[in-house]
């Protein structure tokens, strides 16, 4: 049996420990000095607490490879004109296959070999119809596939850095989910405009060879298709879709880009958006723009047309504008979106929980005056129903909770409102540990024995019997943990550790006492 | 404090009718799994995906006032609930196909026409998709079958085979009970009813797990006394009695607060536990050890058995310690 001196001295020590852990987290932190405050971490409040955003977005992974074979064929293209091979046509055959038709078999023979120098990751078919039909490894595709999602994870990353949220979490989830939580958000309206923007942005030639009204009824050329801008008509706030015939071939992308600011038009004080490209991408843009003076160079991005100026005269120096009905924030997200990157295939919100920061404020009011008043009940039940003893089990509660707050803030756990609640059951629970043992010592006593027999007795006896009753508890609360999301795993988190600091409070806390009772003060009878 | 003195009750003679009460309960219970399985529960919107949003207007507002409001907009299946604050009020859309956010979009812009003296802040927004719902159930599924798992084979282990088994038959007694009594009362079962169910679980095996402990205990120290079964349960859930109802009710007294004070945001989970802990307590003394019966009756097998493999606690009691 350990001396009574070192228990207490244990206890003690942990007592300090867990209070140095945890009081910086509360009202307190006030009047500490601020070597304390500055040493020790704030708990974290999870989102339900102090507001903001949780996001999962499904990252279309699929689409992610038919835009890689779709480019695929440009590119097959592009290298049968530079190395003089002759073909047919080069087309998409459905999503995640190409078809190059070629003249006759020798003609096939040179595209075989051109494609298969520069794409290994095709498979070809044989010549059949007069054409060679090239399908996607399926490792190619898979590795495609996780790139994507990870690209995707930087890209939004990079997003929201430049939005500017303290303390972003986003991680991977399953194997095409991102999940995001911006906790203390303000405009969750605007965070998800700028998260869930594809942000494919392409330089296109405008097609005049006919009218985009009449295309519209007729169908576009071949070759060309129409797309739409839309403007809001201020007078009446009303969308208008204005069409645009455009040809298919993307003179350019936003992969290009080295830079994008917005910028005030000194002009029209409206706000637009300043491109600035990388030297490769100055020359294409040079280039395109010397091919195409006097046509009309559209600025597409994720499909719409944002504009379409007149090219006057070639532009050297690497810089374009976007210009379009913007306000300045709307102007500032595009400039964000930009420079960040495209995401590499379209993203879809599937899920969306988010706390508005005055519900939460309201949360953790409710759940403290709750825990307040749960607390006091039980301490008052105890006191009156064991007298000297719930003296005792009092203590022991006040050292749970103090152990308990100090374990959550030592291991960085996050503070949610089901956390609370957590907390209030392990008090009303916790006592179990406590009233089992007394309710024993008391049938002990009741048999007959002294009091320092009764106590030992009714420790050992109820050992098992706590032990038992609070691991099934536990495994309850692994499993949540396991299972369960955000605001759960908090619940079990205080769930668990809980049980847990209740077993050692229980047993090591207000056996001590009773020892000095015993030992010390030796006194004749218990009051229980 | 002693409320009982050495006051003895025959819980066991009340078995017949406990247990007819219990199967009745027990029957609306499996309704509602069946009802949950089907989809005709009101499941809530993180399993059944769809839209949640909390409003809280600048005055107080009439809920059929809301309910003429979304009708006229095309939300006539919007499900709405009032809080004790009158100038809060949630709307759910349950089944919303197609775009979640333009969808919220449209609800807003519905109040900000409708109610333009009225302004309202959106103190919450929750949306799910259809595919993350379907997960979601799966993994709740998947929670409660793991935990049950895991909760019989320690009970298992630690206790004889048919300990165990009473203790699962007691809890799925209790969580298909406070399942039936959730559905009547058409409460929603969102992810946090389902922690507070398996909460529950846990606490109501705990429940359980006592009063076995000290059958256990009993049948080891007192086997000479040639005690019948019935007489030794009886025994023994009146010696562990008093620890059940002080445990009891600390325990409903910080739900109680939970209810009280709580918030929204955690009522129905106070409540669900609330309900849970009462029926736990009445099951571990009337339901859980009473089924330990129907083993006894196969004759001595049992004894032996305990005998045999219930050798836990006299580990753990040291026998010097035993006085006889």
């Amino acid at each position: 049996m350990k001396s009574i001196l070192l228990r207490i001295l244990m206890l003690a020590a942990f007592t300090i420990v867990a209070l140095g852990l945890f009081l910086p987290s509360t009202p307190f932190s006030n009047i500490l000095p601020s070597v304390w405050n500055d040493a020790i971490p704030k708990m974290t409040l999870g989102l339900d607490l102090q507001g903001g955003m949780h996001l999962v977005l499904n990252v279309d992974r699929d689409k992610a490879v038919e835009n890689r074979v779709q480019r695929m064929k440009s590119s097959i293209e592009e290298a049968l004109r530079n190395e003089k091979v002759p073909y047919r046509s080069v087309g998409m055959d459905g999503a995640l296959s190409i078809d190059v038709g070629v003249f006759n078999p020798n003609n096939a023979e040179a595209v075989k070999k051109v494609v298969e120098k520069e794409f290994p990751s095709l498979a070809s078919s044989e010549l059949s119809d007069g054409a060679i039909t090239y399908t996607l490894l399926e490792e190619e595709a898979e590795r495609i596939k996780s790139w994507a999602l990870s690209q995707a994870l930087e890209t939004i990353r990079n997003r929201i850095d430049k939005f500017g949220v303290a303390e972003p979490l986003i991680q991977k989830q399953g194997i095409s989910e991102v999940a995001i939580q911006l906790p203390g958000l303000k405009d969750p309206e605007r965070a998800m405009e700028l998260i869930g923007k594809t942000a494919v942005l392409e330089f296109r030639i405008v097609d005049d060879s006919m009218d985009p009204q009449k295309a519209l009824v007729q169908g576009a050329p071949f070759g060309s298709e129409v797309l739409f801008q839309r403007e809001e008509n201020p007078a009446t706030g009303e969308m208008v879709k204005k069409p645009f015939l455009l040809f298919k071939e993307v003179m350019m992308t936003g992969d290009s880009l080295s830079d994008a600011r917005v910028s005030i038009d000194s002009q029209f004080n409206e706000p637009y958006v300043s491109l600035t490209f990388d030297s490769d991408g100055a020359r294409t843009f040079e280039r395109v723009t010397t091919k195409y003076v006097d046509k009309r160079l559209a600025i597409v991005l994720d499909g719409n047309v944002y504009s379409a100026p007149n090219i006057n005269e070639p532009i050297s120096g690497g810089k374009a504008q976007v210009s379009g009905s913007f306000t300045y924030e709307s102007a500032r997200d595009l400039a964000i979106v930009l420079r960040a990157g495209a995401l590499p295939a379209p993203v879809e919100i599937i899920q969306n929980v988010t706390v508005g920061p005055t519900l939460g404020h309201d949360s953790i009011e409710a759940g403290l005056r709750a825990a307040a008043l749960g607390f006091i009940l039980v301490l008052l039940f105890m006191l009156v129903y064991y007298r000297v003893a719930g003296v005792i089990a009092d203590f022991a509660i006040l050292l749970n909770i103090v152990m308990l707050l100090g374990a959550m803030a030592w291991l960085n756990a996050t503070l949610t409102l089901p956390g609370i609640a957590g907390i209030i059951l392990t008090v009303g629970m916790g006592v179990d540990s406590n009233v089992l043992i007394f309710e024993r010592i008391k049938e002990e006593l009741r048999g007959g024995r002294t009091p320092r027999s009764a106590v030992n007795a009714g420790y050992e006896r109820a050992w098992w019997t706590i032990v038992d009753s609070n691991v099934t508890t536990l495994i309850t609360a692994f499993v949540l943990f396991q299972f369960g999301s955000g605001p759960i795993k908090g619940f079990a988190v205080t769930l668990s550790l809980g049980i847990l600091i209740n077993l050692f409070t229980a047993l090591v806390g207000t056996k001590v006492v009773f020892d000095i009772q015993n030992d010390k003060l030796r006194l004749r009878k218990l009051s229980i | 404090m002693d409320l009982w003195g050495d006051r003895h009750f025959d819980f066991l003679s009340k078995r017949k009718k406990t247990f007819t009460i219990s199967t009745i309960l027990v029957l609306i219970g499996l309704v509602a799994v069946v009802a949950i399985g089907t989809g005709r529960a009101n499941l809530g919107t993180d399993f059944s995906g769809g839209i949640a949003i909390q409003y809280r207007f600048e005055s107080p507002l009439k809920i059929e006032e809301v309910r003429k409001l979304l009708s006229k907009g095309g939300f006539g299946e919007a499900q709405l609930q009032q809080f004790s604050e009158p100038n809060k009020m949630l709307v759910r859309l349950k089944k919303a196909e197609g775009n979640l956010r333009a969808t919220s979009k449209s609800l807003g812009e519905i109040f900000t026409q409708g109610l333009p003296g009225n302004p309202f802040v959106v103190d919450s927004t929750t949306e799910v998709g259809p595919t993350v719902g379907k997960k979601l159930q799966t993994d709740a599924l998947k929670a409660i079958g793991v935990a049950l798992l895991g909760i019989l084979f320690y009970v298992a282990w630690r206790f004889e085979f048919r300990f165990g088994i009473a203790a699962v038959i007691a809890t799925f007694h209790d969580v298909l009970i406070v399942l039936g009594i959730l559905l009547i009362l058409d409460k929603e079962i969102t992810l946090l009813i389902v922690t507070g169910l398996l909460t529950l679980a846990g606490y109501s095996i705990n429940d359980s797990v006592v009063v076995f402990d000290r059958i256990r205990e009993n049948l080891h120290r007192e086997n000479k006394k040639k005690e019948e079964g019935y007489d030794l349960i009886n025994r023994s859930i009146n010696e562990v009695l008093r620890r059940t109802v002080v445990t009891s009710v600390t325990t409903l007294m910080a739900l109680a607060s939970l209810l009280v004070f709580g918030g929204e945001v955690l009522y129905d989970f106070a409540f669900t536990l609330f309900v849970g802990v009462l029926v736990g307590t009445y099951s571990s003394i009337f339901i859980a050890s009473p089924v330990l019966l129907f083993w006894e009756r196969d004759g001595k097998k049992g004894d032996k058995q305990s005998a045999k493999q219930g050798g836990g606690i006299s580990n753990a009691v040291k026998p010097s310690s035993v006085q006889p």
